[in-house]
């Protein structure tokens, strides 16, 4: 791993970056969900529409599996942040 | 929470989506749209240029006059069809049957419907290079939001990464802006846009360099420069480097469907390369493996606004057809001969490759 990709942002939400999503898929967290759990990667604000397919061309590329094989991310609602305040007080 | 009911819930109020409502509405459908920008039309709203592809779907019209003309189509069914701007859906809840949508940042709302259109178009791609967190490396349609929506100018000289049809036609109304664009770089060994659109950038003495990548934004807190680097047959680097002297740098590196909505609901999705994606498979009218579900435009992979019109108005005929409404199905075969015509030739042999692989015989009633 050069140390460029140290200095390359994958996930801009959670400032996750290109070295650090390699690391982990090198210690076998090859699949998008585990990864969002460990380093939090695509659970910002923009819920991984940035960087969901940067990181599975990472795991395509690194355990070599055709990115149709790799698996995206379990996708819930809400699609982006809602305040807390709202869902209490029943969206009134 | 406050509830709003209506037949056809449509998501997104672009292209797509305001032809699938104008469609569902003519039909007698009750339709909501839901639009999560200030104003409905979408991406057509900052397309300053011509459209080509066929009459039938305005060609030789400019993008932000069609917007117009299908709002207008919109305004003529009255009561039939409500817009609803600044809303976001946010989720859907099979168990409940419940669509939530965020109105503005303070009002969150329930919305009951017996069927949807997801059209919910699409997002840019970003690619990973050192620095591509700075300020000044923008999408190039956020450029061109900035530029032909809200007539700010986004810098002084830019460099465009790809030169497909968003990077070469950007490129062109960066110079109408004012702005000097030092190079387009194009990571594959041709031009990906219509030969028009580069010709037009390179009369006005404007680089395409082809099999060049971008590796580096330089500067601390903005964007100060660039350093490009020429790729072989394998995309791999050969090792030639170019410092580029520049203050933004426009990524126009391509889009993926937006379909979350779709995953909440269960349709059956597929990654499809040639759809830049995910995409959600479907029969001829446009439904989705969940019966109550269709899709059209960018969210159902990644095509042209001409396409997407069509689209939009397949699901919205189909949908309000299933409700029982008195839609003119003949339109079906009309509608599909328009969009063949669109696709033919050489120009859609990959669009065409991509729908093979998600579209499905009729699903099961």
């Amino acid at each position: 791993m050069s140390d460029s990709d140290r200095d390359i942002v994958v996930c801009r939400c959670e400032e996750i970056t290109l070295g650090e999503i390699r690391e982990w898929i090198d210690r076998g967290y090859d699949t998008v969900n585990e990864l969002k759990r460990m380093l939090r990667a695509g659970m910002g604000p923009c819920q991984g529409r940035g960087c969901q397919d940067i990181i599975m061309r990472e795991i395509s590329g690194r355990r070599g599996v055709p990115l149709d094989q790799t698996e995206p991310g379990t996708v819930r609602p809400p699609v982006k942040p809602i305040k807390t305040s709202l869902l209490a007080s029943g969206g009134e | 929470m406050r509830e709003f009911t209506t037949d056809i819930l449509v998501i997104g109020g672009g292209a797509a989506g305001l032809s699938a409502a104008a469609e569902a509405a003519s039909a007698g459908a009750g339709v909501i749209i839901a639009e999560s920008d200030l104003h409905l039309g979408g991406q057509l709203v900052k397309q300053t240029h011509k459209f080509f592809g066929s009459r039938d779907e305005y060609a030789g019209t400019r993008g932000y006059k069609i917007a117009g003309i299908l709002m207008a189509e919109l305004d003529e069914k009255g009561k039939n069809a409500l817009s609803m701007t600044s809303t976001t859906v946010t989720g859907y809840y099979p168990e409940d049957g419940m669509f939530t949508a965020m109105r503005g940042e303070e009002s969150y709302i329930g919305i009951r419907a017996q069927r949807c259109v997801v059209a919910s178009g699409a997002q840019e791609r970003i690619i990973p290079f050192v620095n591509n967190d700075i300020p000044g490396v923008y999408g190039a349609g956020a450029v061109q939001t900035l530029m032909n929506l809200y007539g700010v100018r986004p810098g002084n000289r830019a460099l465009m990464i790809g030169a497909g049809n968003i990077g070469l036609i950007v490129s062109y109304q960066l110079m109408q802006a004012g702005v000097e664009v030092a190079a387009v770089a194009e990571a594959m060994p041709k031009v990906g846009g219509y030969w028009v659109h580069a010709a037009k950038i390179r009369r006005l003495g404007v680089p395409i360099l082809l099999r060049h990548s971008i590796k580096e934004a330089l500067g601390e807190r903005a964007v100060e420069g660039a350093v490009i680097a020429e790729l072989d047959d394998k995309f791999a680097p050969t090792g030639a480097e170019k410092r580029i002297e520049c203050d933004i740098i426009c990524l126009a590196v391509g889009l993926s469907p937006t379909t979350e909505i779709l995953s909440h609901a269960g349709c059956r999705m597929s990654y499809v390369p040639q759809l830049c994606g995910f995409a959600p498979l479907r029969d001829r009218t446009m439904r989705t493996s969940n019966p109550s579900f269709w899709c059209a435009g960018d969210a159902s992979g990644i095509e042209e606004a001409s396409a997407a019109m069509i689209e939009g108005r397949i699901a919205g005929l189909c949908a309000a057809r299933s409700l029982g409404f008195d839609a003119d199905m003949e339109k079906l075969d009309e509608y599909w001969s328009r969009l063949d015509h669109l696709r033919a030739g050489e120009a859609g042999e990959k669009i065409r490759a991509g729908i093979a692989k998600v579209l499905r015989g009729r699903w099961e009633d």
